[in-house]
């Protein structure tokens, strides 16, 4: 066990672990952030992406003690329930989700594939998509609201709200 | 545990009567409510007769504070389906409530209060949405005259929208709100009083809803079974035995329990044989502070196993005994005709034996449970697609009563009948009595993919046989596969009439003989149910073989299909099977008929719809494929373009379905959509293989399935307009897909496919 300082949308944690847990236990079962799934648990259906320093990474093959100073970022991270991130907002547009149980990790993989492509293609988009399983069949819909995020995010115009909705 | 009566026995036949809860009725859904209106639902099932014979749900569905909060329980389990949003926006259309300021609560899994909630068989809709409907129109009524007496006018003038009444010829308008008070006191109506909205002025039924998990969803705030917490709650990650029926002989936990972070190791006692449909498998439980350390203390473990007789059972060796197994003559569970005749009399008899594998559920969300035992009592929060069975089966099992287990439904993160088997819950309930600790049990995907229910495989041989006129006189079907019941007793060896009727004996073909066969195959796994269950190798077998029947007869597979089914007219099988063998997925033929007329319809639909008979580039095809299933009809035509290297591409999947009224076009689409990709993935990817009792497949990257790369592109999905019984969607699209893509794969390159997954090179 060692004590190490994560820094998770912005907040720093300390947390006292052993330093090969995967940074998707700790972010889960030690800090409470459960937004962030659990798939696999090595690197093959994408339900645990989170950003470190901006970059898309698989949390669950990804042990604490590499993060260091690394920003992580989490589903949690790219917008508030009141101010959506564009990703976020298009995907509710689209009304992408079926069980839900892989968008976060959708999410946090196509909000790093429109930073380094703001105008993707079909092909790119499957392309930079490939590691992210979606049991439920969502695929069309993510293409869609991925082409949907790209041009939200050019407008450039604050992203419109979506008042949080029946139920809650 | 019972295998679902939605598709082998009878569901429950009910009938609605709706009731003003009393304060003590809605103290029960605890703190939601603190006056107004509530509206319960009772379910009553039926005899033969239609006589009542039990009360089964008198519960509240439905309440209106005075400040005009609308609060509508969701009873069933959400999987993906849609199925909290569905059924509560029908409440609120026959009731013009305002949907934005509705809340939806999930009930807990109570059959007393709920009726049934074993999500399963796709039959929440075609069971619910006529109680639904009266609920709100009961609401509605009560309403009404509450304002019409308050503005001393008759309740004809009066009208509910946005939830407010309004008095239609002045204009004047009152909040449900300020209503309720007074119709709390009014007597509920009597049924035949209750007026249902006229369909042309429906809001929301027959429209697209957004789900309303949406928002949580995307913000990463919604809760599965995996966020399920309890104060001091500890993690328990299992070592189960490999093989099916094996049990531990002994185990050393030293390097376990030096793990930082690991509590406690406690065996788990198996059933051995019988595995049963319902309890946890032999092995060694590690509870942990973590998840982390849980898995690592279970890697540690060191288990003798008592393996049992499955411990040389390979599932290569059994596919190639049925395959001989189904050359021969078997039991008979269909006959019209003389097939014998009919093959002797033929100019062309087509022959093949269709093979597909095992198949694991794999949902994203593998099973997990969270238990909580303490002063007799039991509280467990689950992603449990059958609360109630569970229920029965924890308190059965702990030896307490059954209103001293209380089971918490979160969201499950995919389910497709993995989750409807209680096993997971069971673990966590007996460790945390064991350990005195919550505890939550946690399945990685290497357990889920070793110890699933399994989809069975299966072994078939079809004869067709063709005169000198190319009239279609024989069809024989030879079936061997494990059957479900296998699991809860093992000396059942051939499949069910409830297995069969899914896609088998139901053959609506007209051919003048039909003989359905069936042959010996043990179970050596825990076999279960899987989206659309013996649908997916029945359909594959029959839609392909159709398509070469089609060819044989130099007819286009669509005109073959339309020709075949003949007459519109009713289809019944009994006849030919033996009475009360065609189950028809729970429901009487009478009330629930085959229709040739709206099979040939969505294949008229879908043929327009996809430009059957379009002229594509070479290396491009069109396959066809109908197919029935859970009463809803549907008709699906693929297009693939096979690439160098055997690259498959879909760009586009055409679906017609008729399931009778539509009640959420979008999650109708949403379904189609998902449900053709699963096919894609058992089509194209999907096996799991045994040796020596255990499963090959450790992960994703042995047991593939489909990725946004090779996914078909578009699915576009076409809803017939009608006002029919409403009837299930979530497995309907899964049948025909696999057979529609094996034709168009032949229509492209000129190769028939029957073995799945699907391998070009081989
Ligand atoms: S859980 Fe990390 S990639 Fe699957
Ligand atoms: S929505 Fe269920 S796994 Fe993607």
């Amino acid at each position: 066990m060692a004590l190490t300082k994560l820094t998770v949308n912005g907040k720093v944690y300390s947390v006292d672990v052993d330093p090969n847990m995967p940074l998707l236990w700790a972010i889960r079962d030690v800090i409470g952030l459960k937004g962030t799934k659990f798939g696999c648990g090595m690197a093959q259906c994408g339900a645990c992406t989170v950003h470190l320093n901006g970059t898309p990474v698989r949390s669950c093959s990804t042990p604490v003690s590499v993060v260091k100073t690394q920003k992580i970022t989490t589903i949690e991270g790219i917008g508030t329930p009141d101010h959506l991130h564009a990703v976020q907002q298009a995907w509710i547009e689209e009304q992408v989700p079926q069980c839900g149980y892989c968008q976060s990790g959708q999410i946090m993989s196509a909000v790093a594939l429109l930073k380094q492509k703001p105008n993707p293609s079909d092909e790119d988009i499957d392309t930079y998509m490939q590691g992210n399983i979606c049991r439920c069949g969502t695929y069309q819909r993510i293409r869609s609201a991925i082409h949907k995020a790209s041009g939200l995010l050019q407008e450039k115009k604050p992203v419109k709200t979506t008042p949080a909705p029946v139920g809650k | 545990m019972k295998i679902p009566a939605s598709f082998d026995g009878k569901t429950d036949a009910s009938s609605t009567e709706i009731f003003k809860a009393s304060r003590r009725d809605f103290l029960k859904i605890g703190g939601l409510f603190s006056g107004g209106l509530a509206l319960g639902v009772s379910l009553f099932s039926c005899n033969e007769k239609g006589e009542k014979t039990a009360t089964l749900a008198p519960n509240v569905y439905l309440t209106i504070s005075s400040a005009g909060d609308i609060t509508l329980i969701a009873h069933r389990s959400e999987m993906g389906q849609g199925i909290r949003t569905s059924l509560p926006l029908v409440i609120a259309d026959e009731l013009g409530a305002d949907w934005s300021k509705v809340k939806i609560v999930q009930a807990e899994g109570d059959e007393k209060k709920y009726g049934n909630q074993n999500t399963d068989g796709s039959f929440s809709i075609r069971m619910f949405y006529k109680p639904m409907r009266e609920a709100g129109a009961t609401a509605r009524l009560l309403l009404l005259q509450a304002a019409a007496n308050r503005w001393k006018v008759s309740v004809t003038e009066c009208d509910t929208q946005n939830s407010q009444v309004i008095h239609t010829t002045s204009g004047k308008k009152l909040d449900f709100g300020e209503l309720v008070e007074e119709a709390q006191k009014l007597p509920v109506p009597a049924a035949a009083n209750i007026k249902l909205k006229d369909p042309g002025r429906f809001t929301m039924i027959g429209k697209a809803t957004p789900i309303v998990d949406l928002h949580d969803i995307v913000s990463g705030q919604a809760v599965f079974g995996i966020d399920a917490f309890a104060e001091g709650m500890k993690i328990a990650v299992i070592k189960r035995c490999p093989v099916v029926g094996g049990s531990v002989k002994s185990f050393d936990d030293k390097k376990a329990l030096a793990v930082p972070g690991v509590l406690k190791v406690i065996p788990i006692k198996g059933p051995g044989l019988p595995a049963t449909l319902s309890k946890p498998l032999s092995g060694v439980a590690v509870i942990a502070e973590n998840t982390w350390a849980a898995i690592k203390g279970r890697d540690l473990l060191e288990v003798q196993w008592d393996l049992g007789p499955n411990a040389t059972y390979s599932s290569a060796e059994d596919i190639a005994r049925l395959t001989k197994e189904v050359a021969r003559a078997g039991t008979v569970r269909r006959n019209r005709g003389d097939f014998a005749a009919a093959k002797a009399g033929a100019k062309k008899v087509i022959e093949h034996t269709y093979i597909a594998p095992y198949l694991a559920h794999a949902t994203l969300e593998p099973p997990c449970a969270l238990a909580v035992v303490k002063d007799g009592r039991c509280e467990v929060w689950a992603c449990t697609q059958n609360p109630q069975g569970a229920r029965d089966i924890l308190a059965e099992t702990l030896g307490i009563p059954v209103d001293k287990v209380k089971i918490n439904i979160t969201l499950l993160g995919g389910a497709f009948g993995r989750k409807s088997k209680p096993d997971f819950m069971l673990e966590a309930a007996l460790l945390a009595k064991e350990s005195g600790l919550p505890v939550k049990v946690q399945w990685t995907r290497e357990d889920d993919l070793h110890h699933d229910y399994f989809h069975a495989l299966s072994v078939q041989r079809v004869v067709a046989t063709l005169d000198a006129q190319n009239k279609l006189t024989g069809w024989n079907h030879h079936i061997a596969y494990p059957s479900i019941s296998a699991t809860e007793d093992q000396s059942v060896v051939q499949p069910s009439d409830g297995e069969l009727g899914l896609g088998a004996t139901d053959f609506p073909y007209q051919v003048p003989a039909i003989r359905i066969e069936t042959h010996d195959a043990p179970a050596h796994l825990r076999i279960g149910w899987l989206r659309s269950v013996r649908n997916i190798p029945q359909a594959f077998a029959v839609a392909t073989m159709m398509d070469e029947v089609a060819e044989a007869r130099g007819v286009d597979p669509v005109a073959n299909a339309l020709e075949l089914l003949g007459e519109d007219r009713n289809l019944t099988f009994e006849q030919e099977m033996g009475k009360g063998k065609y189950p028809n997925y729970g429901e009487s033929i009478t009330d629930y008929p085959w229709e040739v007329a709206r099979m040939k319809a969505v294949i008229q639909r879908v043929a327009k719809e996809a430009g059957w008979g379009k002229k594509l580039p070479k290396g491009s095809g069109l396959g066809f494929a109908a197919h029935k299933s859970f009463l809803t009809y549907v008709a699906c035509i693929v297009e693939v373009r096979v690439e160098a290297g055997n690259k498959i591409v879909i760009p586009h999947v055409h679906y017609a379905v008729d399931c009778g009224t539509a009640v959420n076009t979008d999650r109708i689409r949403s379904q189609f959509e998902g449900g053709a990709q699963f096919s894609a993935s058992l089509a194209l990817k999907s096996a799991i293989t045994v040796k020596n009792g255990q499963v090959e497949q450790n992960n994703f990257d042995g047991y593939q399935l489909i990725r946004m790369p090779e996914s078909p592109k578009e699915i576009h999905v076409h809803i017939m307009e009608n006002q029919a019984k409403p009837t299930g969607i979530g497995e309907p699209p899964v049948p025909p897909f696999t057979p529609a893509l094996c034709n168009a794969i032949y229509a492209a390159t000129g190769k028939r496919i029957y073995t799945l997954p699907i391998d070009l090179k081989g």
